[in-house]
């Protein structure tokens, strides 16, 4: 039988998750869990449900960022102004997802424990250097976003840990960043491939610093390194952008299936990545 | 029946964008749809279906399920009668398996219990020992000579020896010599072409609610397209007699074709008599698409040659379907399909179905004819862009018109396809500018339409108002159509008459709604048992006059004198005649069954524009334009309403839709998800134009609309993507994948 808990603190929760012998869930906006409980996928011995902890679906600015809570959903995120500013591309990936029903309930967090390649949150958090905080059995401790995902369902989470929320970083001026996915409708779907941008601009309009992450195309999210270096001190020119393209394509290790060839995914990252990346340079303040 | 029925008159509310009459409940979630229906003491009934593409049954052994705590009864098709006729065996070895499964999801075992919950842990108890078989999924792969065989002893006499054992039948159509005809070509084009398995996609899955009692009386509710067929379906599978099962049609969520069978009927009514209480199934989405019947898939061979100036000279076609693990006939509807928009000297079709391991094929709106024509008219677009030749003026020079011969074998009466391309060729649509990039695409589509058996009673009540009796399923608008034309016939408001859909111990016979016949036959029907009651109600004003029967005549909803000589006496309205119908003779109705001919045939035609993003190989569809002849659109919203649902469907089908089998014969995508239906933000408005080129065998020239429309879309957004991306795809879904490798990305 399936017990379900109303946390009223973290540490509440990290205990009873560790004390937990069975097959557990956490359960925030629960548009990943409750289907997995409907088709059968998973019975959980416990629910540990967070929404109720305090503070946990708040949106705090801090250090020049903000802080937003593992239950704030993306609906709220996408009407919060200050985040929108500073991190588009962060907003516009989680508003992404699902339908706008599920845009009611779903968290970037819940995203990010799912362990989806193809998580329409995680690309952008990534490219932005974003960081997480965790409440577990030996206290509490940040980890980038980065470092979360250990494969198609998996993350590096240990037992009894749960995530409270993810910092965003500040930001200097002449910066931005932009996200884009494939899907073979528009709406409704889940990413074939995807990628995140994030660019810092100098004063004349070339890139200072670029972040180039891509999702869908290997078992977790991929961080393609050379195709940051590539655009850096380029203002875009179309052979900087084939090149990063390329780069792009070559750290690609996706899988071929119903959703999508590794052709097609591989093509199409350094698609997104291109289109991207131009759109995080214009939101930057830069013209090509 | 006479062809010769139509009569030109001007019509008072047939024509008119009337309130429909579900509109309230079902916005406002009052409708009762299959699930809604409820049973004191009900169980809940669950499927266990084969994990396997095929594989021989060895044995089943239910005991543990039995013994489990609230659970009342456990079926295998062990329970079922071994029957011998063909048909019913298919249809219920489909419902449960009995020795093979022949498919992924095919039903091995059923279970009814007290809760859901119960259920599930049963059919967990349940143990299944298979010997897993090769199986075949592909259609090309099954008719290869050596392909694993999915059932033995199914082929017919037509099919010549040394083939593939799924080859099951054959059949030709067509006249002259296409060789000949091929020898007068300036231009021969001869392609292959495939198309994915689609499902209907209606949004409510199958439900049934079955009772049967001790004393051997059953009823039956469930979601369907037609409660007589299934009556005839369950009844000879449980071995019962016709009267002894009432059947009643809950609303339904769309069908498309696909509800014109059973799957899990016969379970349901199974399980409840081995239980001794009612029992309820509901099918998961998940269960809908494994289990329930999408459409064939196809591989085509088409071949036609033209002259330089756009003349058709000779057509052939070779059609392979494979609608799943039971033989069918749709191959035969999309070789009598495939050239019925031309006008031809020579022509020739050749079909086989094939059977592969997957789910029994069951109708999809048009069954058979939009892969055809999606081949035939891609080879069509082909030649005129080999000679640079406009594609309307083509298909002008070569359409079907009253007298021409078709390729299937009838001479066509009044056809409204020269009409249905001039009215593309001058719409505002066909000589819009396109951007760079662009491209446009037309498409011819056709459908037969069915007429069929109906049985209609109208009651003429003392209020003055009228009750329309039909048993046929509202799927497309009808219950406002069939309304609307016994208003119409009355002469009395659309507002004082109510059309319901009867159980079958309340009517004779209908046949399904299916053929796009309901709102022409059973419309018929009803214009006939209005005259019916019209005769009744001038009997009972002669009574009151004192004067004969036929000196009385019927104007504007009321009875008059036939003339002077018949005497001087003020209307009597039908309410007035209503309201001393008791002392006049008794209450008052009207009648009409009939199995109705003259379903006129329907032809449409297709504009779209598309831009593909050559990058990605994604297709937007960015303007869409139908033009199709409704006969008469007796409902004109409704109507525009079935052409813009299967243009839509199309769209989808062409762009993304298909079933997709894994190496291990597993559908690999069985859900909304992966199976990707358009979503509305995926569309442009789709305009309609309604041609009405009156069917001479309905009294107000109706002819069916529902099916034509899904036809033309395929071949269109193909003819489309060529003339944008240049590059001309042979295989459906034209999915991104797919276009970003003839694009060579």
């Amino acid at each position: 039988m399936m017990r379900y808990l109303a946390a009223s603190s973290a540490r509440e929760a990290a205990e009873a998750l560790a004390a937990e012998g069975g097959v557990t869930r956490v359960l925030a906006g629960g548009t990943d869990v409750l289907v997995q409980l409907k088709a059968g996928l998973v019975e959980p011995a416990l629910v540990v449900d967070i929404k109720k902890i305090p503070g946990i679906a708040d949106i705090t600015p801090e250090a020049g960022g903000f802080r937003i809570g593992a239950a704030v959903p993306n609906a709220v995120l996408g009407e919060h102004a200050g985040v929108v500013a500073l991190w588009p591309g962060v907003v516009e990936g989680a508003n992404l997802i699902g339908s706008t029903q599920v845009q009611g309930r779903c968290t970037m967090i819940g995203n990010l424990c799912n362990a989806s390649p193809a998580g329409d949150a995680v690309p952008g958090l990534v490219a932005a250097n974003a960081v997480v905080r965790i409440e577990g059995p030996s206290g509490t401790r940040d980890c980038p976003v980065a470092e979360i995902p250990a494969g198609p369902g998996k993350t590096t989470l240990k037992k009894g840990e749960v995530i409270t929320s993810v910092f965003v970083p500040a930001r200097p001026k002449g910066a931005s960043d932009a996200y884009l996915r494939f899907i073979p409708r528009t709406e409704m779907d889940i990413a074939v491939a995807s990628a995140a941008v994030s660019l810092e601009l100098n004063a004349d309009g070339t890139v200072e610093a670029a972040r180039v992450v891509l999702g869908a195309v290997a078992p977790t999210v991929v961080i393609a390194e050379e195709a940051g270096k590539v655009l850096v001190g380029s203002r875009l020119d179309d052979a900087t952008l084939a090149k990063m393209a390329a780069a792009c394509e070559a750290v690609c290790n996706p899988i071929d299936d119903k959703r999508g060839t590794v052709a097609f995914r591989t093509k199409t990252a350094g698609t997104l990545a291109k289109r991207a990346a131009v759109i995080a340079y214009s939101r930057a303040g830069g013209s090509k | 029946m006479a062809f010769d029925e139509y009569q030109k008159r001007d019509f008072k509310q047939v024509g008119t964008r009337v309130r429909r009459p579900d509109g309230v409940d079902k916005v406002t979630g009052r409708a009762m749809y299959g699930a809604d229906a409820t049973a004191p003491g009900m169980l809940v009934g669950r499927i266990l279906r084969s994990p396997h593409a095929h594989a021989r049954i060895k044995s089943i052994d239910t005991s543990a399920a039995e013994a489990l705590k609230g659970v009342k009864a456990v079926l295998t098709g062990a329970d079922l009668p071994v029957q011998d006729e063909d048909f019913i065996r298919d249809v219920q070895d489909n419902c449960m398996a009995r020795n093979k499964a022949l498919y992924d999801g095919h039903a091995v075992a059923a279970v009814a219990a007290v809760d859901a919950a119960t259920a599930r842990a049963a059919l967990k108890l349940i143990k299944v020992d298979y010997e897993v078989l090769p199986h075949v999924t592909d259609v090309d792969v099954a008719i290869k000579p050596g392909a694993a065989v999915v059932q033995d002893g199914r082929t017919l006499e037509n099919v010549p020896a040394g083939m593939s054992e799924n080859l099951t039948s054959h059949c030709e159509f067509g006249h002259g010599d296409p060789e000949a005809g091929f020898a007068r070509a300036d231009k021969i084009i001869a392609r292959s072409f495939r198309t994915a398995a689609t499902h209907q996609g209606y949004i409510e899955p199958h439900a049934a609610l079955a009772n049967v009692t001790s004393d051997g009386k059953a009823e039956l509710w469930c979601c369907t397209q037609g409660q007589f067929y299934v009556r005839t379906l369950c009844a000879a599978i449980m071995g019962m007699e016709a009267s002894q099962l009432r059947v009643t049609a809950s609303e339904i969520g769309g069908g498309f074709g696909g509800k014109t069978t059973v799957f899990i009927e016969p379970v349901a009514l199974a399980l409840s008599r081995k239980a001794g209480r009612p029992v309820k199934i509901v099918m998961t989405r998940d269960e809908v698409f494994r289990a329930t019947g999408p459409t064939v898939h196809t591989s085509m061979d088409i071949r036609i040659g033209m002259t330089k100036d756009g003349k058709i000279t000779a057509a052939e076609a070779h059609l392979r379907y494979s609608g799943g693990a039971f033989p069918c006939g749709t191959v035969d509807m999309g070789a009598q399909a495939a050239f019925a928009a031309y006008d031809l000297e020579h022509v020739r079709t050749y079909g086989w179905n094939v059977l592969t391991n997957r789910p029994k094929e069951a109708a999809y709106r048009a069954p058979g004819a939009p892969q055809a024509i999606y081949a035939v008219e891609s080879v069509v677009d082909e030649l005129c862009q080999h000679f640079g030749l406009d594609p309307i003026e083509v298909r002008l020079k070569n359409a079907a018109k009253k007298g021409t011969k078709s390729s299937y074998g009838p001479t066509f009466p009044d056809i409204g396809l020269v009409a249905i391309l001039e009215a593309a060729k001058a719409h505002p649509h066909y000589s819009a500018p396109l951007a760079p990039g662009q491209g446009r695409g037309i498409s011819c589509g056709f459908w037969f339409n069915f007429g069929g058996n109906s049985c209609v009673s109208m009651n003429i009540n003392t209020d003055g108002t009228v009750g329309v009796t039909e048993g046929n399923p509202d799927i497309g608008g009808s219950r406002a159509s069939i309304s609307l034309m016994a208003a119409e016939e009355l002469g009395i408001d659309y507002d004082r008459v109510r059309t319901i859909v009867a159980d079958t111990s309340s009517l004779g016979y209908n046949d399904v709604t299916d053929g796009s016949r309901v709102t022409f036959a059973v419309g018929l029907a009803t214009i006939k048992a209005a005259r019916d009651a019209i005769r009744v109600m001038r009997g009972r004003a002669a009574k009151i006059w004192g004067i004969e029967e036929e000196a009385v005549d019927w104007k504007d909803g009321a009875a008059i004198p036939a003339g002077p000589n018949a005497g001087k006496f003020p209307p009597m309205t039908l309410a007035e005649i209503a309201a001393v119908s008791f002392e006049t003779g008794g209450p008052i109705a009207g009648h009409h069954e009939v199995n109705v001919d003259g379903a006129g045939v329907s032809f449409g035609v297709h504009i779209v524009d598309v831009e593909v993003d050559k990058e990605t190989g994604a297709t937007k569809v960015l303007r869409y334009t139908v033009f199709q002849d409704a006969g008469k659109a007796v409902h004109p919203s409704y109507v525009e309403g079935q052409m813009q649902g299967g243009a839509v469907q199309g769209i989808g089908w062409a762009l993304n839709e298909e079933y997709i089998y894994g190496a291990d014969g597993r559908l690999q995508n069985p859900g909304f998800l992966d199976y990707r239906v358009p979503v509305a933000s995926d569309l442009p408005m789709i305009d309609t134009v309604i041609l009405e080129i009156p069917n001479p065998g309905h009294p107000y020239g109706v002819r069916g609309v529902g099916e034509t429309g899904i036809v033309p879309p395929l071949a269109a957004i193909s003819n489309a993507v060529s003339r944008s991306a240049g590059i001309r795809l042979s295989e459906l879904p034209m999915s991104p994948p797919r276009v970003l490798r003839a694009l060579g990305g």
